[in-house]
């Protein structure tokens, strides 16, 4: 079964990202990475004690996409994120405690448990849940983008969406329209190589990328699985972005390690190309880079304080109520509209961010 | 009062919105320079600039999903379909996106989506369509359908002020045949029925073009003196449900009248809605004039044959005040 894999940077020779992640921008893409990467394990056991109705979705292996990318946006910057960025909720600063709480229905989820598993946007934090239409929110991005622009704003959006996507209309509807507009919106496409169970090759005969040059934008491949690489590409979009330059899309190649759903056992899958991908995990990469250091970073310690949060975090979800059917019917309309707020954007280059991060 | 077409009345209050709040902009296919396929926004670029009077790409999709994310950013948007039947091709970023958002994320909405709707003209198959009862159907979007000059400003400014999405559906037979007083300024007309005319034997439950149809087919020398009140529902969700009734408790027989094809119409949902609460003040079968459930054909012998006339309406009262 053939796939468009391409060749990525080896594991052992660790690129390094010059210039804008300070030492302790690389530590927080780590946790960042660490933080989804433990809480969708842990996410997965409470699925098999039957504690997370529904199926389960996870993102295992591409976590380097949601975190990097969401790493590079501004706090007043809006973002559509979809079902394996968990890292991108994380960067902006929903709490783990209610990431698990959503996952199990329960009524401080984030969505009160009106939706299900990773189908969540805070909106406190400037950030809209997909819908199961994909890639609809391809659409809605490019609409903020231009209220963005119509208002004069220095500001930009950025959406996920996935190789199968790139099959249906809301792509080409949404990359035409933020070409001819030139409007300030990022596209990560997070190629994993297979939508459910097609690969790539019956997805598309021309190269995303090419695609993205042929609607008159800028378009760029990037290793999915170095998240400072994906820091790096969504940086340079977002500066074009706010700059007047236009749209980009930013296709990050990386391999989709989990089945679709926890179902999903993914036998049409080649062991061999999952074998290759397994040597590229992306959190090990990152971790091996900072104990690359000249001064170390201690990535056990980084990761048993994670750990930790997960564990406090699954104990007071596991606590919070279900939400009470009477409720059920409730807030269908809108009583006033309140538009997004701002996020938490801990990147040291934007200013002022350095107080709403943890580390020095 | 000045006195307006309905198709004036709508540029009245769409204009009124935007000199009155920068957040309006109205955004559909050929709406700049070239004023709109109906000319509802003629001139408006030349007040607003082509920012705020947004001549998009051919992407019904588009308009509505863009909207959406100008919208939850703080915008509200006006969409013009060309004419309500392209709102298939933006079905689902209505129904899934705008329409489910607040309930799954407390985010509010702000869309207008104007639909030129309705037949009559020889428009065919697909620029004749009521498509109402698809997003009736659809939880979180709200529903109107203006039949008079006045209500058509006075519902089209409440939508924009909505913090919802709301379909508002603009007959395109009523856009230059029907002229009536409007108010100056700006207004509001409340998401309820009206009583369009009073009266004790008969209730015709209609809106949109088709409450013109009601009054002429029931005036009271149509009917030898029959009194007949005509209920405009001006809303179908939210629908006024409490005014139906009233109406029914009154007049004890209903002719409920739809445009649109028969099958899950509005009147369909009137009708059960009757049937379920208003049985005991009944004094006969709910009856339901309609479109049958056929595509609008072009060809004017076809399309007076589908669609719900004077004489069909004049003949369902006619039978049932001698029930």
């Amino acid at each position: 079964m053939a796939t468009t894999v391409r060749p990525a940077a080896a594991a052992d020779g660790v690129p390094d990202v010059p210039g804008h992640l300070t030492r302790a921008d690389r530590i927080e893409l780590l946790r960042a990475m660490l933080s989804m990467r433990l809480l969708e394990e842990r996410a997965m056991s409470l699925y098999r004690q039957g504690r997370v109705p529904g199926s389960f979705y996870d993102g295992f292996g591409q976590e380097a996409v949601s975190a990097g990318a969401a790493f590079a946006m501004a706090a007043e910057d809006r973002l559509c994120i979809l079902h394996r960025d968990l890292a991108a909720h994380v960067v902006r600063g929903v709490e783990p405690e209610r990431i698990l709480a959503q996952y199990m229905g329960r009524a401080t989820g984030v969505t009160r448990g009106r939706d299900g598993n990773v189908h969540f946007g805070d909106k406190d934090r400037g950030c809209v849940g997909m819908v199961s239409m994909l890639p609809d929110m391809m659409l809605v991005a490019t609409g903020m983008a231009m209220a963005f622009k119509l208002r004069g704003e220095a500001r930009a959006a950025l959406t996920f969406f996935g190789d199968g996507s790139t099959s249906r209309g809301d792509f080409h509807e949404a990359l035409n329209w933020a070409a001819v507009q030139r409007l300030p919106v990022i596209f990560v496409l997070e190629n994993n190589q297979y939508a459910y169970s097609t690969p790539t090759a019956l997805q598309f005969a021309v190269d995303p990328v090419e695609r993205a040059h042929a609607y008159g934008i800028a378009g760029a491949s990037v290793d999915g699985n170095d998240v400072e690489a994906v820091f790096e590409a969504v940086r340079v979009a977002r500066e074009r972005a706010v700059a007047g330059g236009g749209p980009t899309l930013v296709e990050a190649v990386t391999m989709r390690m989990h089945g679709h759903a926890a179902h999903d056992d993914m036998r049409y899958v080649p062991a061999e190309l999952l074998e290759r991908w397994r040597e590229r995990d992306p959190v090990e990469l990152q971790a091996a880079r900072l104990r690359a250091l000249p001064d170390p970073v201690d990535v056990d310690a980084l990761r048993a304080e994670v750990q930790a949060e997960v564990d406090a975090a699954t104990q007071a979800a596991l606590a919070a109520p279900m939400p009470d059917p009477a409720t059920a019917l409730e807030g269908l309309f809108a009583e006033e509209a309140v538009p997004l707020g701002d996020g938490r954007a801990p990147w040291s280059g934007f200013a002022g961010a350095d107080a709403a991060r943890g580390e020095g | 009062m000045p006195t307006l077409t309905y198709l004036q009345a709508i540029s009245d209050g769409l204009r009124e919105e935007m000199r009155a709040d920068e957040r309006v902009f109205v955004m559909g296919e050929d709406v700049g320079v070239f004023g709109g396929a109906f000319k509802v926004t003629d001139g408006f670029v030349d007040e607003f600039g082509a920012d705020r009077v947004m001549d998009t790409p051919l992407a019904e999709s588009g308009i509505v999903g863009t909207a959406v994310g100008a919208a939850v950013v703080g915008m509200r948007p006006v969409c013009e379909m060309q004419f309500a039947d392209f709102i298939a091709c933006g079905f689902d970023q209505l129904v899934n996106v705008a329409g489910k958002m607040h309930y799954r994320q407390g985010l509010a909405v702000p869309i207008t989506v104007r639909l030129p709707s309705g037949g009559g003209f020889s428009g065919g198959p697909f620029h004749s369509q009521n498509p109402e009862a698809w997003f009736m159907h659809a939880p979180g979007l709200k529903v109107v359908a203006p039949s008079t000059p006045e209500d058509a400003k006075g519902l089209l400014t409440k939508a924009i002020r909505d913090p919802n999405p709301v379909v508002y559906l603009e007959h395109k037979h009523l856009y230059r045949r029907i002229k009536g007083e409007v108010a100056a300024g700006s207004y509001e007309t409340d998401f309820t029925a009206r009583i369009a005319r009073e009266g004790t034997d008969l209730t015709v439950v209609a809106y949109g073009a088709m409450v013109h149809t009601a009054l002429e087919a029931t005036a009271p020398e149509q009917l030898d003196g029959a009194s007949v009140e005509v209920l405009d529902l001006r809303s179908l969700v939210p629908l006024d449900e409490a005014a139906i009734l009233a109406s029914v408790r009154k007049t004890s027989k209903v002719v409920v009248l739809d445009e649109a094809n028969a099958t899950c119409a509005a009147g369909a949902q009137v009708a059960a809605l009757i049937a379920e609460h208003g049985f005991e003040d009944l004094d006969g079968p709910v009856v339901r004039v309609a479109a049958p459930d056929v595509p609008i054909p072009f060809s004017p012998p076809l399309e007076q044959a589908v669609l719900p006339g004077v004489d069909r309406v004049k003949e369902a009262c006619r039978d049932l005040l001698a029930y």
